[in-house]
């Protein structure tokens, strides 16, 4: 007697993959043609295929990974490109970028966020403007038109640029405030113009045996001009952008989402508006810091994934995931190289065939250490079959010679 | 799978290796001879007794008995010797590990510089952590290592400690209140002597494996000369090996200083030689240490001394342990045969009698070797060697005449090393071995001529062409690495790539095109040119029922394909050339680029990349892999594939000038793309240089007036290509190739055409040569595009000279590119291999290292071989839904 469809359907959810389950639950209900005899067998193959397709103990995954990602590296280009349809910030793409995901570079060359506004902001550009303001490191420099001093006097005039102000959403008395609140000097809106600011330097500053000094004039200036006024350190440049756009009741709803240049997650997400659980960045190493590890291991999957998708290349996505928990594993992002992966094995014979041969040995020496062999470099190094693929099973037989064979 | 067959001696197996320092009562006792003398051959070309080729040194001549063990040189394992030291010397790359040690213990008691308890308590945590986080461990020395050398007080004896300081790789001082002394060797051993074992072992050192004060050499091991063997010029010199001469420079200096020693020398002599003699045993050490005289020949050429042997990509571990050179391996030209088996190659019978397999004679074969043996080694197939195991003879065939009494007197149990012969597999290797598929077995095939011979629809693995390119052969000799080859390495078994579910091998270029020209509607086949096509197959065939049958029978090209298709097969797919004009949604569609195979007939669509191509997921042939097996496939290939071939030379394919002679019309549609667009950036420029150009936001003026620039010259390339495109004629050969993905895109098509465009560097114009100008051929600060790179010629019509340097330039930048961009890859590759190579599968299902970590619980997350599924899929539900439909179907009918 044949098994019900329910029950084949319950040993199918838990040999399945769940995506792969869910969609075979999906297509049974859109084919109304098949009878339930029909379903079944379809179950039954789809169990069998899937199961027929499954690895192999002894399949040497990890040298399948590498050379998956690493063959069609060749293939990729050395180029910056554009960030997705924005000219306004270039980004690292291609070989550089993929270098640098398996280097584990603290500070990826260019640092990007993309930013998601919540509920209430997402779907005006107005109100994206308003939160890209709180998040954009501002300047005087930046909302400046020109500063004054002459030697021997201690005011200074800083003439504020009104356009900067408006797009930067900065007002002259904000700047006011800091830099009351600095002890540079006190400063005083300039009575004949709204955005010109007159400052006090303090006799601190500038002491008297100084008034003449160029350099403690130069000095102040460099400070003035990088006067922080407001905005989230890292963050140089934002910009809106539109990611989804539908349209609801016949109107068009627009989603708009902050791009940065510069990154600095742990700040961004405690900015009011911002949405905390879609916002991301492209530093590795922040993501761990304030997400956590298995967080760090998606956006090493992702960021690869991006970027031989970018380059047209075609990598199945396990070897990724492969590469990502090697790095991940041990609960911190470790490079993929001499100062991670590969400086980390237990082996000082491995190591040594790596890089830095001469310090291995002398450290392996001084350390007392002893080599297992067990790895593949070291059992390739004394002539041993490396514990991989056939080399996993040991089996001996006995061997007759063959008349005694025919005796039997 | 690994079982050995006993054939002659079982080899030694290592099992482990310990790594450590040498002490010096160990260096003493294993020297046979102190070396004395800094001259190496007396008056009379005899070596000298106590200099560096002492025959105490282990036998090296032939015909030698070695004084020491009494072996001639095969079996002497060689002795080492000594040179007392006279004044003790640091091991230079340990001079961190020294500093460390100096700071963190007692300048008088020697004891670490933390309280007993607080020694006691760490020892029992290190001693823990040792066992099961080694890694951990060498983090808690750093700890220990910082926080004794904070300390300025010796908790045990009170004595007042100084700071240090290091000079790499040999020089230490001490900072005394009276200021700073100079730390002698001898000053530095007589504090290591004095550390407790206990403590040592808390700052990361096994003392058991090497004691501190072994870091300072007092007597130094002179290797045996097997290791550093002097050559003979032709001239009849000797030449000595640079180790020897480092070492004979080293007993100079020894000798000096021992002299100077015994003379009572004045103190500052004494130091430089003291001084001279740690420079020269660093450099023997390592040759290429910072702040140390290099040790150099007459010429100037650095001595390459101890390091320099292991060091790097030639040294000793990468070099000669990781990859190791071989025998039975031969290298030559490959040349493409499409009527050899994919799983086959063609070997020249030059190579066949060189290279060998080792058969052993049984009653089974006893025949078949026998004629081997009458053929002798110069007459294929033939045999070099017979291995007489009763005598324990070895025979070699080159010097003997009577092979007839040779193959007499076979029996079995003897072993015969025979040439290759067909049916033999065999390594065969394409460099750069970037993946699995770089490597693959094959079938010999030996063949006249002195190229390789390989399949054309293998090139995409080895990504082989035939225009100089060599591979190399290597001949597997153990019964158990040839199963595993036929079962693991055979061709067939990789037209699946693991890198993506899809095949790698298949067709490509000629191959794509026979294809569409053989399954197009329009071409029809009589009897004699089916027989023809189909015969190249070398399969035998059943004819179905002509599609046409009067006034003459006649065959479609889609009968032919069907021919070799599975019986049952089920395919639905879009044609390459599914787009456009031929662009078709489903099966009611008369475009004929709708690809459908039912139970096994192609009923619609052409046969083109899509279908029959490499490299393409889900394509027709993926889905005979995957679903009919590899053989079935191969099979495929094997027949089939050749019918294309022989369809194109049956047909031609060709390419003229005038295919691609657009009409005078188009010419001048064209011009006016060019006039409108140089119009608009004119303008642009215009605006620019009055400043009324709005750039986009984040970037400057100059920047944005570029990209406005490149965007709009993009697109002027598009039409332009799209004007001439429109008037060639679509079914000349080069829309076929392009068309079915057999070479060529419309951009090619484009600049054969129509213009080449832009020509850019790292995506932006061309800028530089002159100081303001790219060419004299401009003015100054022209920002023009044609001053800029902008092509607007094409192939068929030439290029003008400015355009055929920028096209050089361009294409310049590609080859740089390229250059710059293997190396960089290859090292990232190399590390990826590094890091990954250890794991593997294991029966649970998990993914571990060598150390039985677990790196993931289940492959890949869901467990599935990559090479074994649609394009990342495991199953594709769709698929298996339809064949269920058509199995119930066919039951009730």
């Amino acid at each position: 007697m044949r098994r019900s469809l329910k029950s084949i359907l319950k040993s199918a959810k838990e040999i399945l993959p769940e995506n792969l389950y869910e969609e075979l639950v999906k297509k049974l209900e859109e084919a109304k043609d098949l009878t339930s005899k029909d379903k079944y067998e379809v179950v039954e193959e789809v169990i069998r295929r899937y199961i027929v397709s499954m690895v192999e103990p002894g399949e040497p995954v990890g040298t399948v990974a590498a050379q998956s990602i690493g063959e069609p590296g060749t293939q990729m280009t050395l180029r910056t490109f554009h960030y997705a349809g924005l000219m306004e910030f270039d980004v690292t793409l291609g070989l550089p970028r993929l270098i640098e995901v398996v280097d584990a570079k603290r500070e990826p060359s260019t640092p990007i966020m993309e930013i998601y506004l919540d509920e209430d902001h997402r779907y005006s550009e107005e109100k994206a403007r308003e939160v890209a303001r709180k998040i954009e490191y501002t300047t005087l420099e930046k909302v400046m038109y020109s500063l004054e001093y002459t030697l021997g006097d201690r005011r200074v005039l800083i003439k504020l640029d009104p356009e900067m102000l408006e797009d930067k959403g900065v007002t002259s008395n904000m700047i006011l405030t800091v830099l009351n609140n600095t002890n540079i000097g006190e400063a005083i809106l300039s009575p004949e113009d709204p955005y010109a600011i007159i400052l006090d330097v303090s006799e601190k500053v500038i002491p008297d045996e100084k008034l003449f000094d160029y350099k403690t004039y130069k000095e102040l200036e460099f400070k003035l001009r990088k006067l922080y006024i407001k905005g989230i350190k890292g963050i140089n440049r934002t910009s809106i952008k539109v990611i989804d756009e539908k349209i609801i009741e016949g109107k068009v709803v627009r989603e708009y989402a902050i791009i940065t240049e510069g990154s600095n997650l742990a700040e961004v997400l405690k900015v009011e508006g911002v949405d905390y659980t879609r916002t991301k960045t492209n530093n590795i190493f922040e993501i761990a810091e304030v997400l956590g590890i298995e967080a760090a291991r998606n956006a090493i999957i992702e960021e690869i994934m991006k970027v031989l998708e970018d380059s047209g290349l075609d990598v199945d996505i396990r070897h990724v995931i492969l590469v990502a928990d090697v790095m991940t594993w041990s609960g911190a992002v470790r490079q993929i190289g001499r100062l991670g992966v590969a400086g980390e094995k237990p082996s000082a014979l491995a190591r040594a065939a790596f890089e830095v041969t001469v310090k291995q040995l002398y450290d392996a020496a001084v350390a007392g250490e002893e080599e297992s062999l067990r790895g593949v470099t070291e059992s390739i190094i004394v002539g041993l079959p490396p514990r991989v693929g056939t080399g996993l099973v040991i089996m001996s037989i006995g061997i007759q010679p063959t008349n005694q064979i025919r005796e039997r | 799978m690994s079982f050995r067959v006993e054939r002659f001696s079982e080899p030694f197996v290592i099992e482990k290796i310990i790594f450590g320092l040498l002490s010096p009562q160990e260096i003493r006792k294993m020297a046979k001879v102190t070396v004395l003398r800094s001259d190496i051959y007396e008056a009379d070309g005899s070596p000298v007794v106590g200099g560096l080729r002492d025959p105490h040194f282990g036998a090296i001549e032939p015909g030698e008995r070695c004084p020491i063990c009494g072996n001639t040189r095969e079996e002497c394992p060689g002795h080492y010797g000594k040179i007392e030291l006279a004044r003790p010397v640091l091991l230079p790359h340990l001079g961190d590990t020294i500093y460390s040690l100096l700071q963190a213990t007692c300048r008088r008691c020697g004891k670490l510089l933390l309280s007993s308890e607080r020694i006691d308590y760490l020892l029992r945590i290190y001693r823990r952590l040792k066992e099961k986080w080694p890694r951990l461990a060498e983090v808690m020395v750093n700890n220990i290592v910082k926080e004794a050398s904070d300390n300025k007080e010796c908790p045990h004896c009170r004595e007042k400690q100084f700071d240090i300081r290091y000079i790499r790789p040999i020089i230490f001082y001490e900072r005394k209140p009276e200021g700073e002394v100079r730390l002698t060797p001898i000053d530095i051993r007589d504090r290591l002597e004095k550390i407790p074992d206990d403590h040592v072992l808390l700052l990361g050192i096994n003392p058991k494996r090497a004691r501190p004060e072994w870091m300072v050499l007092t007597v130094l091991p002179v290797p045996p000369l097997a290791v550093r063997p002097s050559i003979t010029l032709e001239t009849g010199l000797r030449a000595e090996d640079d180790l020897t001469h480092a070492l004979a420079e080293i007993i100079r200096q020894n000798e000096k200083l021992k002299s100077f020693l015994t003379t009572n020398a004045p103190e500052g002599m004494i130091e430089d030689a003291w001084l001279t003699l740690q420079h020269v045993i660093a450099a023997y050490i390592d040759n290429e240490l910072p702040n140390i005289y290099q040790l150099t020949h007459r010429r100037r050429r650095p001595l390459k001394t101890l390091a320099q042997r292991l060091k790097g990509k030639e040294g000793r571990l990468r070099g000669n342990l990781s990859g190791k050179r071989v025998n039975f391996s031969a290298r030559t030209v490959i040349s493409p045969d499409p009527y050899i088996s994919i799983n086959e190659v063609g070997v020249p019978v030059e190579i066949a009698k060189i290279l060998t397999v080792q058969v052993t004679v049984t009653p089974h074969n006893i025949e078949e070797i026998k004629k081997y043996i009458l053929n002798g080694p110069h007459k294929w197939p033939g045999a070099t060697f017979v291995y007489k195991i009763r005598q324990d003879r070895k025979i070699d065939l080159r010097y003997q005449k009577n092979y007839r009494q040779l193959a007499e007197e076979l029996e079995p149990g003897d072993i015969v090393e025979r040439h290759l012969i067909n049916g033999d597999i065999v390594l065969f290797n394409r460099q750069p071995t970037l993946h699995r598929m770089s490597i693959m077995g094959h079938i010999v095939r030996v063949m006249p001529g002195k190229t390789f011979r390989i399949n054309l629809l293998v090139c995409p693995p080895y990504n082989a062409d035939f225009d100089g390119d060599e591979m190399n052969l290597h001949v597997l000799r153990l019964e158990e690495a040839q199963s595993e080859a036929r079962e693991l390495l055979l061709v067939e078994k990789h037209i699946l790539t693991p890198r993506y579910g899809g095949p790698i091998i298949g067709g490509r270029q000629d191959y794509i095109s026979g294809a569409y020209l053989l399954t197009m509607k329009t071409e029809f086949y009589n009897l004699d040119e089916v027989s023809k096509l189909v015969s190249r197959s070398e399969k035998p065939v059943h004819l179905p029922e002509p599609a046409i049958l009067k006034p003459k029978p006649l065959w479609t090209g889609k009968q032919i394909a069907s021919l070799f298709l599975p019986e049952d097969l089920n395919f639905i797919g879009k044609s390459k050339v599914n787009s456009g004009l031929l662009k078709c949604d489903n099966e009611d569609c008369l475009n004929d680029s709708y690809i459908v195979v039912r139970s096994g007939k192609l009923l619609m669509g052409v046969l083109d990349k899509n279908a029959i191509g490499a490299e393409q997921p889900n394509n027709l042939l993926h889905i005979i892999a995957l679903e009919y097996g590899e053989s079935k496939a191969r099979e495929l290939l094997d027949s089939l594939f050749r019918v294309f071939i022989r369809t194109l030379e049956v047909k031609g394919l060709t390419i003229a000038l005038n295919d691609i002679e657009v009409p005078v019309d188009a010419m001048r549609e064209i011009e006016e793309l060019i006039a409108e667009a140089k119009r608009e950036i004119e303008e642009l420029i215009r605006r620019y240089n009055e400043g009324s150009l709005e750039p986009i936001p984040g970037r400057t003026l100059e920047e944005s007036l570029e990209l406005m620039i490149i965007e709009r010259l993009q697109k002027l390339r598009s039409n332009a290509g799209e004007v001439a495109i429109k008037y060639l004629n679509p079914f000349n050969d080069i829309f076929i190739m392009s068309k079915t993905g057999a070479r060529g895109s419309d951009v090619n098509i484009t600049q054969m055409a129509s213009m080449l465009g832009q020509q850019t560097i790292r995506g932006k114009r061309i800028t530089r040569g002159f100081r303001t100008r790219t060419l004299p051929h401009f003015r100054e600060g022209d920002l023009s595009p044609e001053a800029r790179g902008f092509i607007k010629g094409n192939f068929r019509n030439g290029l003008r000279p400015t355009e055929l340097f920028f096209h050089a330039v361009a294409g310049r930048e590609g080859l740089v590119d390229t250059a710059v961009k293997t190396s960089q890859s290859g090292y990232m590759q190399r590390r990826l291999i590094n890091a990954l190579q250890d794991l593997v599968v294991s029966y649970d299902g998990t993914v571990r290292d060598s150390w039985n970590n677990i790196v993931q619980f289940k492959y890949g997350e869901d467990g599935v071989d990559p090479s074994r599924t649609y394009h990342g899929k495991p199953v594709d539900i769709n698929r298996v839904i339809d064949i269920i439909r058509a199995r119930s179907s066919e039951g009730e009918s």
